[in-house]
């Protein structure tokens, strides 16, 4: 492997430990490298998370299946929040729409949360062997779309019971091939936003506090209890600069064939996305040098 | 294989460990207002903003392919601290560390277990966060089962398993790693003695037949003798010892004769174990007469003991055990005589005779204990400190090589010529 003969010069070294932090030294080809462990660590989350329990993966659907239940009582029939994203008068089961937002935003919101804490939860094996720490929340990222894989596959089989049904105004479209997209796009936005507050929260533990009420804030900032209609005009142009809002309106318009797309917005939320998940990676790479001495 | 230069690590003292915001807030409203900093603890040593501790401070050496170096020094050393900067668990202060190849790294035994997946699936876990594919591990695993001696309990949840099986198959997966370079922290102290000679036997061997470099950090002189073939001691963050093995010890030793052989200790206000020292505790301890614990093999230790009781009691024993600066047990003494403690304060003397004791540093260890009708010793106090003492040659007498001949000098051999 190495072609070693006891008197080579410094260029035979192949990794190099110092002081110095390289900007852009982001382990990214190292944390492939790791694949086999990401696929491992995806399969212990797995098998812990449902271990013991009577139900098993069925609670992945069951979770979101509840959610949507209340909120198509608490905000559709009590409230009567709108849930048209456009102007006009178009059909959909309440129903598919809160379920819809709820898939999307349960991964989203778990992921971050899960991710905002990768420092503190795997001090233990951080501290004692080295590996790529991107490893980490990559792990998380893919063991919670095996989730959504599962909840999207039940949400696919209600949307085609109402598509078969008929009398809605789901239309099957091309748009449909978004999806992975958005789904991309909620995986980069998720894991960026979680690394840079879990490169924040190994200094200043308060953060971790705030992180999950910051998402629930987040999640009335965003259009998954009520449609976009609901946004009053003048706060228009900055609501739709969270990115997670064109996110969850474009999954909507790719599954129902009709709704809000404005590709200024979606190009806006995708380079915020792009720019905190370069910002998380930078910040993250920094951190993860020395936080074994602050944590 | 490995290079290092002028490697250091600092620490900051005072402040170690997470803070929060709203401390850092108090701690700057503090300073502004020229108050004292309120987020420190009371009594807390008031270190200077900057004042730092050095862990490692300028360390380089080199080490060869193949080349089995044993890292030795006392506790704070920054033996643990070098380990993790070649590991790269943290980054170094200053210097450079260069490696030439896989590490696998094993500053704990199990790192990254989990105690619902089985034996199987940790050895592919654990064999993954040391860096092995899947692939490598799936060429290895037989070996690795069979080398675990626990193949029946393989498909069984580790949780399930004793420490010991836990530390074989630990063991197991690292030793089987394809890494060029191996890095070991006291992860032989556990395990019975049978797999530990078989861990050393193998890493060895790996040692030997694969070229694989080998740096082991440990306290038990004897694994080092057994598997180290150069030594570096570490003193204080500097490297004050590099090379040959039986030397390095030797030097290893001579720095821990320098630990302070105090004449008194107070025992009263130190913490014990749940139950220790509720009727009879020792209060206090001292070497009579002397300045420090320091005796010629013709003298006799005369020990001071304050023992406070809450009851009288006449079946009381005062148990007496030394041992050896490797924590080997050289004797024990005190159920040839009862005392008996009164209400309130005693104060007992105990004379210690020392002329079978070669000259060498021993440390002394305390119980009080009593015996139920059936005989099983209960432990009444055991402060679980030891007192140093040294004793020294007083004439002339052959050379003793402690290593040897053992710590006790037998005055009740003889032998006569019969034919």
């Amino acid at each position: 492997m190495f072609n070693w003969n006891g008197n080579g010069t410094m260029d035979d070294y192949k990794i190099v430990i110092d002081s110095k932090h390289r900007l852009l030294d982001l382990h990214l080809k190292e944390t492939f490298q790791y694949k086999d462990l990401i696929f491992l660590f995806v399969k212990r989350d797995f098998i812990s998370k449902y271990k013991q329990t009577i139900l098993g993966p069925l609670w992945a659907i069951i979770q979101p299946l509840l959610t949507t239940v209340v909120f198509t009582v608490i905000f559709g029939r009590l409230a009567g929040l709108t849930t048209a994203d456009v102007p006009g008068e178009f059909l959909i089961p309440g129903f598919l729409f809160y379920m819809s937002g709820n898939i999307c935003w349960a991964y989203f919101s778990t992921t971050l949360n899960q991710t905002s804490n990768t420092f503190l939860n795997n001090s233990a094996t951080m501290g004692k062997v080295y590996y790529p720490r991107l490893v980490a929340p990559v792990s998380i990222s893919i063991s919670n779309l095996i989730s959504f894989g599962i909840q999207f596959a039940m949400f696919l089989l209600i949307w085609l019971f109402y598509v078969i049904k008929g009398g809605t105004s789901i239309q099957i479209t091309p748009m449909l091939l978004l999806v992975p997209l958005t789904v991309l796009q909620m995986m980069i936005l998720s894991v960026g936003c979680g690394i840079i507050l879990s490169s924040a929260t190994t200094k200043y533990r308060d953060l971790a506090m705030l992180v999950s009420f910051g998402i629930q804030l987040w999640q009335y900032a965003s259009p998954i209890a009520y449609g976009l209609q609901l946004v009053p005009e003048r706060f228009f142009n900055v609501y739709m600069l969270n990115p997670v809002t064109p996110i969850i309106t474009t999954f909507r318009f790719a599954v129902f064939g009709f709704g809000y797309f404005d590709l200024t917005y979606y190009l806006i939320s995708w380079a915020v996305s792009l720019l905190l998940f370069f910002i998380g990676l930078i910040l993250f790479s920094r951190v993860e040098r020395t936080f074994m001495d602050t944590i | 294989m490995i290079k290092t230069e002028n490697v250091s690590k600092r620490y900051r003292l005072g402040q170690i460990g997470g803070t929060t915001l709203r401390e850092e807030l108090q701690r700057l409203s503090a300073k502004v207002r020229g108050k004292e900093d309120p987020t420190r603890m009371i009594g807390e040593r008031d270190y200077q903003a900057g004042e730092t501790f050095m862990a490692l401070d300028g360390v380089s050496f080199e080490v060869k392919k193949g080349e089995r170096v044993g890292i030795i020094g006392h506790n704070g050393a920054g033996k643990s601290t070098l380990l993790k900067l070649m590991s790269r668990v943290t980054a170094p202060t200053g210097g450079t560390i260069r490696l030439n190849g896989r590490v696998a790294s094993m500053l704990e035994v199990g790192t990254g277990f989990h105690g619902e997946l089985t034996g199987r699936e940790n050895i592919y876990m654990n064999g993954a966060i040391l860096g092995m594919t899947k692939k490598e591990i799936d060429a290895k695993i037989e070996d690795i089962i069979e080398f675990s001696e626990i193949r029946q309990f393989i498909d069984t949840p580790v949780k399930r398993y004793s420490s010991g099986m836990y530390v074989k198959l630990a063991f197991s997966v690292a030793a089987h790693l394809d890494s060029e370079i191996m890095i070991m922290d006291e992860v032989l102290a556990v395990g019975d003695m049978a797999f530990q000679k078989k861990c050393l036997d193998k890493m060895n061997d790996v040692s030997k037949t694969e070229s694989r470099t080998i740096l082991y950090v440990s306290h038990n002189m004897n694994t080092i003798r057994q598997l180290c073939e150069r030594v570096i001691v570490l003193d204080h963050g500097k490297i004050v010892f590099d090379g040959d093995v039986e030397a390095g010890i030797a030097k290893y030793i001579v720095t821990t004769d320098e630990e302070k052989l105090n004449p008194f200790y107070e025992l009263e206000s130190l913490k014990r174990p749940y139950g220790m020292g509720t009727y009879y505790r020792f209060c206090g301890l001292t070497f009579e007469h002397k300045e420090s614990a320091e005796y010629s093999d013709n003298e006799i230790i005369n020990l001071l003991l304050d023992i406070d009781a809450q009851r009288k009691d006449d079946d009381l024993f005062i148990a007496v055990i030394i041992k050896n600066k490797d924590d080997t047990g050289i004797c024990f003494s005190g159920i040839s005589q009862k005392i008996t403690l009164l209400e309130g304060g005693n104060r007992v003397s105990v004379r210690i005779p020392v002329d079978l004791l070669e000259a060498d540093t021993y440390r002394l260890h305390l119980e009080l204990i009593s015996f139920d009708r059936y005989g099983k010793s209960l432990t009444y106090d055991n402060p679980f400190v030891s007192f140093p003492f040294k004793i020294s040659k007083s004439g002339d007498s052959l050379i003793w090589p402690v290593k040897i001949y053992g710590n006790v000098r037998h005055h009740g051999i003889t032998a006569e010529v019969l034919i």
